[in-house]
């Protein structure tokens, strides 16, 4: 089993269209898991995460967007500039593991594991993130709900990275929430992000370890806009009641070893109410 | 697909590659070390303690749960149980043995001693490797500070006030040294 360490992206995307069985290493929060337990007995692996080009994040004040590497890590996300750029992203990340989890893990990883239960995902899913990947043939890019396929799953084709996602820079009140046994080293049992866009008068709320992958509850969203003052900033307790309600309704929970179905779907109500009002105040 | 046992000449070399079999090097507290003989998909932290015989780092979850095992790699704090061994080669890489020579504890170490910190001892090594971090990011931590960068490290005898207390006896004491130097 070689382990190919490539510093550039045409040297990673040549080495890995030569061996695309190779096992995609960034962080290795979660592949070395399954190294050490003997679940995976990879042939090759590809470490992504000293390719420059995957390293870093820029912003693009003409677009108002940040594109953001595959290989930063959880805890550069937490850092300002950026932090202040995508709030929610550094929120998100501030709930991964533990710091030595921080230093290690990737965006890039998160989207590469495509769980359900992956803190950065419902972020990129309410901020209509668009994942980009490229391959020794070319380069392409996907809206974040074309590229998560199911539990574990996405679009990636076996010979392509995921280099970057691209996110819009959002005037309005984001959060992320997230429920587990402890604050730290806590797989989510379930979370929610929201992403309040002022200027554009939208709502966007994404949910996640309720269903195969993450869920935006658009019926939430339609109704937010409706209900809302974005003028004023306020929503009245009765929106906020049926904020959560809708939320609720849009969860497609499961009972398993971490909570049951009818407690995911209730945390769901409770989060999606408290960031709408964390957004909006009471009148 | 190209078979992967005949070199690519279209591949450009990367600036590290291990091999099956091969020999390689890793760069622990300063040193070169070889790691002969592995399968190159262990751990830092089985490499560091089977191979390399560097028994300070604990194993105990090995899915980075527990931070019994934190080592620096390239500087960062990380647990070595989730770290390939062979994806280190050329990164600086400090375990517990090179925070300071034996009989010459660290001032970490020493008020983990004073404060009592240390109980059964399995989690110190991991929670000193992280206490050094702490305090090289944040010289002067509130109480909340030290609770969040330490929740990485699992201790199941003292119940984290003593350790608590370490952190705090080291920011101080830093602290006065620090001031003393001026006055000096």
């Amino acid at each position: 089993m070689p382990v190919l360490v490539p510093t550039s992206l045409d040297q990673a995307v040549s080495m890995l269209s030569a061996t695309p069985d190779a096992l995609v290493l960034a962080g290795g929060t979660d592949a070395m898991v399954e190294v050490n337990a003997g679940h995976r007995k990879p042939h090759h692996v590809l470490v992504v995460n000293r390719v420059a080009e995957l390293r870093s994040w820029t912003f693009d004040p003409e677009a108002s967007t940040v594109r953001i590497g595959s290989a930063v890590t959880y805890a550069e996300l937490m850092e300002p500039p950026i932090a202040d750029l995508v709030p929610a992203l550094a929120e998100a990340s501030r709930t991964v593991g533990s710091p030595q989890i921080r230093h290690a893990g990737t965006l890039g990883g998160n989207l590469g594991t495509c769980s359900p239960a992956g803190d950065g995902l419902p972020v990129l899913a309410a901020l209509d993130a668009i994942v980009h990947l490229a391959s020794a043939t070319g380069e392409r890019s996907m809206p974040i709900g074309e590229f998560m396929v199911g539990v574990k799953r996405n679009a990636r084709r076996p010979d392509e990275l995921i280099t970057a996602v691209t996110v819009p820079v959002v005037s309005g009140y984001q959060g992320y929430s997230k429920v587990g046994v402890r604050n730290a080293m806590v797989i989510a049992l379930a979370t929610a992000c929201i992403v309040v866009d002022t200027p554009g008068r939208t709502v966007r709320l994404a949910i996640g370890s309720v269903g195969t992958t993450i869920i935006r509850c658009t019926d939430a969203e339609a109704f937010a806009a409706s209900a809302v003052d974005f003028d004023s900033g306020t929503a009245s307790g009765d929106t906020v009641t049926r904020f959560g309600e809708l939320a609720a309704a849009a969860s497609r929970p499961i009972d398993d070893h971490r909570a049951t179905a009818d407690y995911r779907r209730h945390a769901i109500g409770v989060m999606a109410g408290r960031l709408l009002r964390r957004g909006f105040a009471n009148v | 697909m190209s078979d992967p046992t005949v070199p690519d000449p279209t591949v450009p070399e990367p600036t590290g590659s291990v091999g099956f079999d091969e020999l390689y090097q890793l760069n622990v507290n300063g040193e070169t070390r070889d790691v002969r003989d592995a399968w190159v998909g262990e751990s830092l932290l089985y490499v560091l303690r089977e191979r390399l015989g560097l028994m300070g780092s604990k194993g105990a979850c090995e899915q980075g749960e527990c931070g019994s095992c934190s080592v620096m790699v390239d500087g960062e704090l990380v647990c070595s149980c989730l770290v390939m061994a062979a994806s280190a080669i050329d990164q600086p890489i400090v375990t517990i043995e090179g925070v300071a020579p034996i009989g010459s504890p660290s001032d970490v170490q020493q008020a983990f001693v004073d404060a009592g910190a240390v109980q059964c001892g399995f989690c110190t090594p991991g929670l000193i490797m992280a206490t050094h971090a702490l305090l090289e990011r944040s010289a002067e931590p509130s109480e909340f500070e030290i609770r969040e960068e330490l929740s990485g490290n699992v201790c199941r005898c003292t119940g984290y006030g003593r350790i608590i207390e370490a952190v705090q006896r080291v920011s101080v004491s830093r602290r006065a040294d620090a001031e003393s130097g001026i006055a000096s």
